[in-house]
Parts: C-alpha cells; sequence; structure tokens
C-alpha cells in the first residue's frame, strides 16, 4: 500500500514529480520551502498582455511569467519561472517586465540570489519588438546582478525548453541546471531545416535535436554545469549545490570564457556530430550516451569534468 | 475571442478562508480558473473571456451545474479559455473551488 | 552609406579598422584626440560562433590596454542558423559578446552601437542591444523577425499583419518602431558629418542606467514595461 498523500514529505512528493511535466506554479511550490513563496503581481493583479488582443488571442492573467520570493532550505531566494504551455513561454512586454524588475532588486540586494526557471521558445512574435528589447534589458540587468554579487541560476527542462533569447539569458547566467528534455539553443530546429536543408538537420529527428541542443549535450559540452533527473526535487539540490560553490564574477571570469570557448572551437570546431565530440572528449561508446540512465549520466559527467566553474 | 457573464444565486456560502486561487494555464484545448472570494455569501458569478466562439450555451449548461453541484457562493470566477472541452472546464472549476477551500490565506 | 563612407565620416582623422569577411575589427582616432575602439559585422555576414569569438576577443584584449569608447557598427544577418553553430554552443558565444560590451560599459568604457544596415533577433540581441546607446543611420533596417516568418508561424496573410502593424510598432520591423519602443535611441542624419553627430553624443552621453524601458513609454511604444518593472522591484525590495 501506498503512502497516504498526506503522509508524503516535500521531499518525497518533489522527487516524484517530473519537472518537465508541472506547471510553473507547481515547479516553484515544490522547488521552495513549503508555503514560502510570495508572488509579486499575481494574476488576481490581471496584469495582462496588451497587444494579443490585437490577434485575437486569448491572455493569460500573469502573462506567462510566475516571480516572486521564497526560502530554498531556509534562505531567501527570488524565483521566476515561465510557464512553457502559454504561448510557448514566449517573452512579450509584460511578461519580460516582472523578470526585469526582479533582477534589478536583485542587483540592490546582491546578497539574494535569484533563481530563473527557463522554459521558453524566445520572444513572442506578436510583441516580438517588445520581447526583444525585454531580453536585451534582462541580459543587462543579469550581468549588473551578477556584477553587484548576486548569484543568478537558471533551471532548464521545461516543454519549450530554453530557445531564441532565452538561450542568450541562460547564458548570462552564474550556472545552469538541465535535465534530459531541457533542449538549449538560439535557433529551433526547423529554422534550421528551413534555412539549411533537411540533409543538414532534419528537425523531426528527435535523437539529432537531442544530440545538438539537448540536455546531455549541453551538460557534457560544458554549457550546462549540472545535469538533473526529471524531477523536482533533483533540480532544488542542484540550486542549493551551485548556491554553495559559486564564486564572485569579474572580469576574470569573462578572460576565462573567452579561452573557454576559444578552446571549445579549436577542439570541436571540426566535428560533424555530438557524438563526434563526446568520442573527442574520451567517452567510449557515445553513441550510447542518449541512453544512459540520469545517475550513469551524471557519474560520466562529472569524470569528463568540463563545467565553466570559474568562466561564464 | 468571446466574453460570457454568468451569475447565479446559491443556497450556501463556499468553504475556506483563502481570498484567491488560480488553476490551469492557457492554451490550446486548457483554461485557466482565477476565483475569487469577492461577493455577497449567496451569490456567484462566472467571467469567460474564450477563444471558441459561439458555445454560450454550452458553457451556460456547465456553469449551472457547476453551480448546483459546489454552490461555491462568495466566490468569482474568472476565466481564460483556450478552447477546452466542457470536461476539461467542469474539472479546472472544481479543482478551483477545490483549491480556495484549502487552508491558507 | 557604405562602411567605407560611413568610416571616413566618422573618423576623418584616421582609422584602422578592418573589415575582415564581415567581421569589423580596429580602432580609430576620435575629432577630440582619444581613440575609440571599434568592431562590429558588416555585409549582412550571420553572427556565428567563429564572428562571435573574434569580436569579444577584440574587446577584452582593449579592455586592460586602452581607455575610451567603444563602437560597434552593426550591418549584420540574424545569428547563423546552422547544425554546427548550434551544436557548439551558440547561445554562450553570443552571450558571451554581449556580456563583454555590458561589462565595459559598466567600467568606465562607453558603447555606442551604430545600426547602419540590417540586423536580427540573436545577433541584434548580442550587438546593437548590448550597447548603451543604438544610434541608428537612414536606411538601417533592424527587424526581429520578418513578415514573412511571422506570416507563416502566426497563420495570418502578409496583408493583415501590414494592416495590424498601422496601428501598433510592437511587431512589424523598422527603424522607427525600434525607436519608438526604446530600442533605438536616436537617428542620426547621412547628410552631415558623422564625426560631429558622434562628438556631440560623446559630449552628452546618457548615463550607465539602462533606462530603455521609460525611453518607450515616453515615446509611447511600450506603455507597460518600465512600470511593471518597478512594481515587482519595490515589492521585491519589500519582501525580505
Amino acid at each position: 500500500m501506498t503512502a497516504p498523500l498526506k503522509d508524503i514529505t516535500p521531499a518525497e512528493r518533489a522527487r516524484s514529480t517530473s519537472f518537465y511535466e508541472a506547471s510553473a506554479r507547481t515547479r516553484l511550490e515544490l522547488l521552495l520551502d513549503a508555503g514560502s513563496f510570495v508572488e509579486f503581481i499575481g494574476p488576481e493583479q490581471r496584469e495582462v498582455s496588451p497587444h494579443l488582443k490585437i490577434f485575437d488571442l486569448p491572455e493569460q492573467f500573469d502573462d506567462g511569467i510566475v516571480v516572486g520570493h521564497g526560502r530554498l532550505d531556509g534562505s531567501p531566494v527570488f524565483v521566476a519561472a515561465q510557464e512553457g504551455r502559454f504561448m510557448g513561454g514566449a517573452f512579450g512586454e509584460v511578461h519580460g517586465a516582472k523578470l526585469t524588475g526582479l533582477l534589478r532588486a536583485a542587483r540592490r540586494i546582491s546578497s539574494i540570489p535569484v533563481l530563473i526557471l527557463f522554459d521558453t521558445g524566445g520572444v513572442r512574435l506578436q510583441e516580438a519588438n517588445a520581447g526583444e528589447l525585454a531580453i536585451a534589458e534582462i541580459m543587462r540587468a543579469v550581468m549588473e546582478a551578477r556584477s553587484a554579487g548576486a548569484k543568478v541560476i537558471g533551471l532548464i527542462g521545461g516543454r519549450s525548453g530554453c530557445y531564441g533569447g532565452g538561450g542568450l539569458i541562460a547564458g548570462c547566467c552564474s550556472a545552469l541546471i538541465v535535465s534530459e528534455p531541457g533542449r538549449i539553443a538560439v535557433s529551433g530546429p526547423e529554422v534550421i531545416e528551413t534555412n539549411r536543408g533537411i540533409e543538414e538537420f532534419d528537425s523531426r529527428d528527435r535523437a539529432l535535436v537531442w544530440r545538438t541542443m539537448g540536455g546531455k549535450h549541453r551538460r557534457l559540452l560544458g554549457a550546462a554545469d549540472v545535469f538533473a533527473d526529471d524531477n523536482v526535487q533533483d533540480f532544488r539540490e542542484a540550486a542549493l549545490e551551485l548556491l554553495g560553490l559559486l564564486g564572485p564574477f569579474g572580469l576574470d571570469r569573462l578572460k576565462a570564457e573567452q579561452r573557454r570557448l576559444a578552446d571549445r572551437l579549436r577542439s570541436f570546431g571540426d566535428c560533424g556530430d555530438a557524438v563526434d565530440i563526446w568520442t573527442a572528449e574520451g567517452i567510449a561508446h557515445a553513441e550510447a550516451v542518449p541512453e544512459l540512465p540520469a545517475d550513469q549520466f551524471i557519474a560520466l559527467a562529472n569524470r569528463i569534468g568540463r563545467t565553466s566553474r570559474d568562466a561564464r | 475571442m468571446e466574453d460570457l457573464n454568468f451569475q447565479h444565486q446559491v443556497r450556501a456560502r463556499a468553504g475556506g478562508t483563502r481570498q484567491s486561487a488560480i488553476v490551469g494555464v492557457v492554451a490550446s484545448g486548457n483554461l485557466e480558473v482565477l476565483v475569487e472570494r469577492s461577493l455577497p455569501d449567496a451569490e456567484c458569478a462566472v467571467d469567460i473571456k474564450t477563444a471558441a466562439v459561439g458555445f454560450g450555451a454550452v458553457w451556460s449548461a456547465v456553469i449551472g451545474d457547476f453551480v448546483e453541484r459546489y454552490s461555491p457562493g462568495g466566490l468569482k470566477f474568472s476565466i481564460n479559455d483556450g478552447g477546452a472541452r466542457p470536461d476539461t472546464v467542469s474539472l479546472r472549476l472544481a479543482q478551483a473551488v477545490r483549491l480556495i477551500a484549502e487552508a491558507g490565506q | 552609406m557604405t562602411l567605407d563612407n560611413i568610416l571616413a565620416s566618422l573618423f576623418p582623422d584616421g582609422h584602422e579598422v578592418r573589415n575582415d569577411k564581415g567581421v569589423i575589427l580596429g580602432s580609430a582616432t576620435l575629432r577630440s584626440g582619444g581613440r575609440m575602439l571599434v568592431l562590429g559585422v558588416a555585409d549582412r555576414t550571420a553572427l556565428g560562433v567563429d564572428e562571435a569569438i573574434r569580436l569579444s576577443g577584440h574587446v577584452l584584449e582593449s579592455i586592460d590596454r586602452d581607455s575610451g569608447p567603444i563602437l560597434v557598427l552593426v550591418d549584420s544577418d540574424s545569428q547563423r542558423m546552422s547544425k554546427r553553430d548550434e551544436m557548439l554552443g551558440l547561445n554562450e558565444f553570443l552571450a558571451h559578446l554581449a556580456k563583454v560590451l555590458i561589462h565595459a560599459d559598466m567600467n568606465g568604457r562607453p558603447t555606442i552601437g551604430l545600426l547602419y544596415g540590417h540586423s536580427a533577433a540573436g545577433a541584434l540581441l548580442a550587438t546593437g542591444l548590448a550597447t548603451r546607446v543604438l544610434v541608428g543611420l537612414p536606411g538601417a533596417d533592424p527587424a526581429v523577425m520578418d513578415l514573412p516568418s511571422m506570416a507563416k508561424v502566426t497563420k495570418l496573410s502578409m496583408e493583415a499583419l501590414q494592416e495590424k502593424a498601422k496601428s501598433t510598432p510592437v511587431f512589424a520591423p523598422g527603424l522607427s518602431n525600434l525607436a519608438q519602443m526604446g530600442a533605438v535611441h536616436m537617428t542620426w542624419s547621412n547628410a552631415t558629418s558623422l564625426a560631429d553627430q558622434l562628438e556631440a553624443l560623446l559630449a552628452a552621453l546618457p548615463a550607465v542606467q539602462d533606462r530603455r524601458d521609460a525611453l518607450g513609454k515616453e515615446r509611447g511604444g511600450r506603455l507597460k514595461a518600465t512600470e511593471i518593472a518597478e512594481r515587482v522591484h519595490d515589492l521585491a525590495l519589500q519582501a525580505r
């Protein structure tokens, strides 16, 4: 017999909840200490997009992003979680501004880290200019917060992945946690196929999409720092681990990042496929990586050792 | 998009002390329901913005059944609908009334 | 204006700026006597990992060695859309370029973007939109996404999109829309000396704080952004 619902601890509930399947609100509820979440500009404020009605599209009361404050193992954190199922989690004017304001506060209170739960296809086309600008302002605000001493951690594992301008914001974070379903890229698979032809990139070849942009590849490349299994508890533990490890931001990090990325280009710039990169990194039977269960993959990734700890 | 509104007199106040709750997501085949404890005890209102035009009679029936079953007195339901089926609408309304009855603010 | 004309008009006292297969790198003498670092993308070249790493390197080499403002010239395509670039982590390369520009701007090297041609999407985010002040030249045509692609994704006709674009600057391409949004701070004239206009801008540079959302509100292009950001900011400061 399974335990009645009320006897399951928060950690057990979070461990048995798929991060990928959960809504933004559920992710936050289970990621943070029970009952600690306070929302800023919640749905009852009805701050919807002013632009969707031009396109006769439905609105969402929180415009697809939940921002606020909570506790992680007792310590305060600012959080933002995108709802990937509303308009593909895309950035619009109001959606973006909620995150910008949160990051500007983090710059002021540099002792409170920011966790961004990305789940986005990038810019919301119907508000393209506002969305793009919001992303630019968020990138600036992330760097100002980090320069003031705040840590900004990205969590990526939702249905919409972390695409477009979202991928650029992610690249500005102190560190990233990614799961198997997570994807990080600038252009989406269909766009690459349209641009370069199906021979280069068949967007319906899921294995190819995941080798190129998916969580495991990003972890092995060092484009993400920690790989989490697809449950909220694993993401929570990864965030706690990172918060304990991350150092301050400064010019040295940018110089280290330049070296890190230049090294990557030198080492792998001629590889035709991600499997070739994994092989070059010394992984035997690289083609088996996609099938590895999370715990074995995490052990493998930690052995290979590519992270961006002093860079980024 | 279509805007609909329904008002009902009900026999009992909805349980709980929470002032508001939200369930669901606005997506194709889905909807969000924001529920607020903002009306007199014997009243219930439902405001709907829906992407599926021309289904007023169906909404009326679904909400009528819901109100009859749950007597959500004092509650205002605000819905953003992405074209959900009636059973999904019923489910979300039930989830909303259960959520606002939970302990908490 | 061609890139050569622009450089000649900006730097009548001379410049050492090269265009190497679409990657602009160099520096120039300002009329006031100081030096300006120059970088950018030319000839509507796509911004991929190979281009981005050179541009960020150019700024980083200059950071300890030089002082003075930095000019980012932009006539690019969008980001390079290829399997190779994505596989190698294009998001990190583009973010790194933006980070380097932002860091420079925050640390005594004010950045000015000069959009003289095209740019779009990820390339625009990593270049022009990562500067403190973005200036447009007449004829520049920035876009977040082109209308035909938007039509395909939104399943609306081009005509329907163009009709909607008449009543709002929020989605359609173009310099004036981006100016109204607060992204482009000013447009220069190509009928007068660019050196004069650059000198005037350098003498009256806006403060380092990012006020593009307030600018968007002043110009009527973004009425909600600055208010929402301020409200969240104030709530967050109270919340701890």
